[in-house]
């Protein structure tokens, strides 16, 4: 019954716009990220030419500017036909507790995707069995980035473990690095908390932290915030108002020895910097996350009352299609979401990540939105800058608790 | 007083669409703000965005938990640091306006062009002046590198990137140090009245220190905001800040001063000289103190722009920079970027006030004079 | 310091003096001012000018061996829809409101009622408030006008709460126009609405274009509400210019450039009727 009506809604809507339709998509890809979008509208454009595509972007701050500015969009009842989320929490704690959003479940049956998608992932974007969005891509983001020849001219080894980084750091200082580890603006800084949290923790604790098994005021969550404070010693004092492209840039340019980010540094690196993988630029998983893929994807959704509903459902078809996947990813620098994507179009880089994403450990990733609803993430920013200052773990700790509970995790 | 007339409908009548929206749009909103802020919308996840919220009452705990929240130590650090800002780009404009003023009013060739130049970044957005700005403070870049033009290293100071801060006090202390400045200021207020033989004043205002400072002293210590002691200062970041917002409205002014000095008649100053005032004199007895209500209009002015000053602070150092942060810029990320609706209208309430602090005195003042012989 | 130059000119109206020290002084102040305005200028101009990968922090100083005026049209190719906004929204916020001050002057300042000084403090608080008190029950309610995500949205926010600057500079204005003039047109048997057109009206040119100066670089500049209140199709210029800069900005010469355009219009006006414009920067210090 639902489908039939779902269906007549999106005739009535086809008939009345197919004579020129119209497509307005919502995402913080601009710049570096901008030309595989293009290429997703590109493909689109040449199966339904007569859609006029209006490519909404807002950049800055790793999307956090544009989910602001979707906020005052769906409040204000002019939702974007489809908006870019990251898969997870983030779309689920924010629009769908608040029912703004639609079930995509016949979506999901029509185009095969329950099968095209890892089972983690499909459990990742739906709640009771409701899928909410489709993911167009995985990221990794616990990955070390570092310059292969600096390394070896400072005569250091990548470390494995939070420990041995710490030692290297000294290593590093002795020989006249005043900032082994490079980190920009605030979200970065949360970025490599995440990294330093799981190498501490491990990814089954990891996963009880976000199931409510695990307490922050643990004594083992305490001393990743210390291990985070050690670490933070061996950054730079420049930190906020650096960009993360501007924080790589010291890696290659031997400022400093380590970045720890996620791999869409691999597309900077490659392509916006023209560096050979493995010989201009080196990357390993941050150390004490070896066997471990933190992943984040961008995903879309349909929000209730899209003005060009069928437009934005074919564009969703278009994002989880083979094609369309293979056509966005190797220039964004992330793998596919499906499983069966043609590797032969990918760079070195994607090879290696696809191998990891087959055989490591999955967890999902705090800072890009797949383990904590939005308002846990973006009040943590705080918990973050607060202990930054004051170095106080069990106050940090004391403090991710409370929000933890406040935002109903484990719930 | 002429009868209502029709003309007095009239003008009643002009009046009554811009009266009627202010009322909704400024009073109207206030109180529905204060209303928003006394309620819990957006402490749900699922209440924030719904489309139809189920929204409490919850009186004043969005404002206790500003000012005492654990989680709240960001928006505690803005208010400190708005403080801190607001007084020293008053006293950055002032001084850079009147020395320029002072500068322009001994008429060097070319004033016109002078005045131009001091005074057209008033006509720019401060997101243009942010972005220029942005750009200069870059760490390792513009201002950074100047040194090295005339042969020397470049500075590393992180203008808008350090996270050292000056003059940090416990938050902890804050209702102590409030109650001990207010009642020394009492204090001195008592000790002039009692001068100037007013005894009700005197009594009053030493009553007051009386009751404040004996606060302070007895019950004040073991007031406890906080459980653990957190510190806030001025943040060295917001320098860069202050610099850019001087270079933009320090103008401002200077227009102000000019236009003091220029009504001052020629004969006054002739006057003292006569009397056998020199330069010097003639400055302090005579020119500055006939200046002094220019400057506190442009105090009230500066002030109100710089307690509510947020587009410059988001163009220069972007959302995110703790240290540069000011309250209006956290009230918007309350807001639209983690739904706290309430929390956000709290805090646009409790800039509300500050600002209120500077304005209505002032403008009741102002006022108030007039309404007699109206 | 200040005493040097203050001695130096105690003889202002002598003509043809020899070189002064003091006088020295003051130029070499004047020239030290001067470049704390304009060396963000020259930075401005020369990152604008410079090609992307020229663009160094080490090489900041330099003026760019290759004037590269691609970066206007780039710029203008992102944020020119944006400046027509913005001129489309100002221009008629600006009109708008100042007809409104020019009535409201009018009538506060020529019909006075018993409380209007008081209803005009009152108003004039308005110009004072932080937007941040009022911007979710503003937001709410242009989205209850279904004016959310419109330019018309805007324009009413701007032209309500530039109501009372409007209003204050007109009153001011008006002030200075004798009573006398007022009174003998009311002999003559002259209305409300005769006043204004016949008498007042046509004297009111200089207080209007202090009034559209002021309130066009006013709107012009604005931001909050900017953020707030628009959708992407509407946005204003300074948001999109905060967009240009504020995103992975690795090539600076973009927001320099969108900087330069942005700033373009007011400056003009600045410059062209600058007299205007300082007579509404006195004005908008409150004079009871």
């Amino acid at each position: 019954m639902k489908k039939a009506l779902l269906l007549a809604a999106a005739l009535a809507v086809t008939t009345s716009a197919s004579a020129a339709g119209k497509l307005e998509i919502f995402s913080w890809w601009s710049g570096d990220e901008g030309p595989a979008l293009e290429a997703l509208v590109k493909l689109y454009k040449a199966k339904y030419p007569t859609v006029a595509v209006d490519n909404a972007t807002v950049s800055g701050g790793a999307g956090t500017n544009a989910k602001a500015v979707l906020k005052t969009r769906m409040l204000g009842g002019t939702p974007p036909d489809s908006f870019q989320a990251h898969a997870g929490q983030e779309l689920i704690g924010t629009w769908v507790v608040a029912g703004r959003m639609e079930d995509l479940s016949s979506l999901f049956k029509s185009e095969g995707w329950d099968k095209a998608f890892p089972k983690d992932l499909l459990n990742l974007i739906s709640t009771n069995g409701k899928p909410w969005s489709v993911p167009v891509n995985v990221h990794r983001s616990n990955v070390m980035w570092y310059n292969p020849a600096k390394l070896k001219a400072w005569g250091v080894t990548v470390p494995k473990t939070w420990p041995e980084f710490l030692k290297t750091c000294t290593t590093l200082k002795a020989k006249g690095v005043a900032a082994p580890l490079v980190v920009g603006e605030n979200w970065t800084q949360q970025h490599l908390w995440e990294s330093v949290m799981i190498g501490t923790l491990g990814a089954a604790n990891w996963e009880n932290l976000w199931a409510g098994k695990l307490k922050f005021t643990d004594p083992k969550v305490v001393a990743g915030f210390t291990t985070f404070g050690k670490v933070m010693d061996c950054a730079n004092k420049d930190a906020s108002g650096l960009s993360w492209q501007q924080a790589s840039d010291r890696v290659i340019d031997g400022t400093s020895a380590f970045n720890v980010m996620g791999d869409w540094a691999a597309g900077y690196f490659a392509t916006t910097k023209k560096l050979a993988p493995n010989t201009g630029f080196g990357w390993a998983p941050a150390p004490g996350t070896t066997k471990t893929f933190v992943m984040l994807a961008d995903s879309f959704g349909l929000p209730k009352g899209a003005k060009n509903r069928t437009e934005a459902i074919n564009w969703l078809k278009l994002m989880g299609s083979k094609a369309g996947q293979d056509a966005f990813n190797p220039l964004k620098g992330s793998i596919a979401a499906r499983t069966d994507s043609d590797l032969s179009k990918y760079n070195t880089y994607g090879k290696s990540a696809a191998a990891d994403w087959k055989s490591n450990k999955i967890v999902g990733s705090l800072v890009h939105g797949a383990v904590a609803p939005e308002s846990f993430m973006s009040a943590f920013g705080a918990v973050i800058d607060q202990y930054v200052s004051s170095r106080n773990s069990a106050g940090a700790a004391a403090a991710a608790q409370q929000l933890a509970v406040r935002a109903g995790i484990g719930k | 007083m002429k009868g209502l007339s029709k003309d007095r409908l009239w003008s009643m009548a002009v009046l009554a669409p811009s009266v009627i929206l202010i009322a909704v749009f400024v009073y109207g909103f206030i109180a529905r703000s204060v209303y928003v802020s006394m309620t819990d919308w957006g402490n749900d996840p699922a209440q924030a965005l719904a489309l139809e919220p189920i929204i409490r009452w919850v009186g004043l705990a969005n404002y206790q938990e500003l000012f005492t929240g654990f989680l709240q130590g960001r928006f505690r650090q803005e208010l400190v640091s708005t403080i801190f800002f607001t007084v020293f780009f008053i006293l950055g404009c002032l001084g850079l306006g009147l020395g320029l003023a002072l500068i322009l009013d001994r008429n060097p060739k070319g004033e016109g062009l002078w005045r131009t130049i001091f005074l057209f970044p008033m006509s720019l957005s401060f997101i243009v002046t942010g972005t220029i700005w942005r750009w200069m403070l870059q760490p390792g870049g513009g201002v950074n590198q100047a040194p090295t033009l005339l042969g020397g290293q470049p500075s590393t100071f992180g203008w808008l990137s350090s996270t050292d801060a000056l003059w940090k006090f416990d938050w902890n202390k804050l209702p102590l140090l409030t109650a001990s400045v207010v009642g020394l200021v009492l204090i001195v207020l008592a000790v002039r009245a009692a001068r100037s033989g007013d005894r009700t004043r005197t009594l009053v205002a030493a009553a007051c220190a009386a009751l404040l400072l004996g606060w302070a002293l007895l019950i004040g210590p073991n007031v406890k905001l906080l459980p653990a002691p957190e510190l806030h200062g001025f943040n060295l970041a917001l320098i860069g800040i202050i610099i850019a917002a001087v270079w933009q409205m320090s103008g401002y002014t200077m227009a102000l001063y000019l236009a003091g000095l220029r009504g001052i008649p020629e004969e006054l100053r002739e006057a003292a000289r006569v009397d056998g005032a020199n330069d010097l004199s003639l400055y302090r007895h005579v020119i500055f103190p006939l200046l002094a209500p220019i400057s506190l209009s442009a105090m009230i002015v500066l002030g109100h722009i710089s307690l509510k000053i947020f587009d410059l602070v988001y163009a220069m150092a972007g959302p995110d920079n703790i240290s540069t942060s000011v309250p209006a810029l956290n009230m918007y990320l309350t807001s639209f970027r983690q739904n706290q609706f309430a929390l956000g209208a709290a805090i646009g309430t409790i800039l509300l006030i500050l600002v209120a602090f500077v304005i209505v005195p002032y403008l009741s003042s102002q006022f108030r004079s007039e309404e007699g012989h109206a | 310091m200040t005493a040097t130059p203050a001695k130096a000119a105690a003889a202002p109206a002598t003509p043809r003096r020899p070189v002064q020290p003091g006088r020295v002084v003051m130029y070499a102040l004047l020239v030290l001012a001067a470049l704390f305005f304009l060396v963000p200028v020259y930075l401005l101009l020369a990152t604008a000018l410079k090609s992307p990968d020229a663009i160094s922090l080490a090489t900041t100083w330099h003026w760019p061996a290759a004037l590269n005026w691609a970066s206007f049209s780039e710029a203008w190719g992102k944020i020119g829809g944006n400046m027509l906004n913005s001129l489309f929204l100002a221009v008629t916020a600006t009109l708008l409101s100042a007809l409104l001050g020019s009535l409201n002057g009018y009538a506060l300042s020529k019909w006075k009622f018993r409380g209007a000084n008081t209803l005009f403090a009152l108003m004039l608080f308005g110009m004072f408030i932080p937007y941040q008190a009022v911007l979710i029950p503003l937001f709410q309610f242009i989205k209850e006008l279904g004016l959310y995500g419109s330019i018309w949205g805007l324009i009413l926010a701007h032209v309500v709460y530039g109501i009372p600057i409007t209003t204050l500079i007109f009153r001011n204005f008006y002030a200075d126009v004798p009573d006398a003039l007022v009174e003998a047109a009311t002999i003559d048997g002259a209305g409300f609405w005769q006043i204004y057109r016949l008498v007042i009206f046509p004297i009111s040119i200089p207080g209007f274009v202090v009034v559209i100066i002021w309130q066009f670089t006013q709107v012009w500049n604005e931001f909050l509400f900017a953020a707030t209140l628009t959708n992407t199709t509407s946005q204003p210029v300074t948001y999109a210019l905060s967009q240009l800069a504020g995103g992975q900005a690795v090539s600076w010469n973009l927001p320099m450039a969108g900087a330069i355009l942005a700033a373009l219009p007011t400056l003009l006006v600045y410059i062209l009727l600058g007299r205007y414009f300082v007579r509404g920067l006195l004005a908008g210090s409150v004079k009871g």
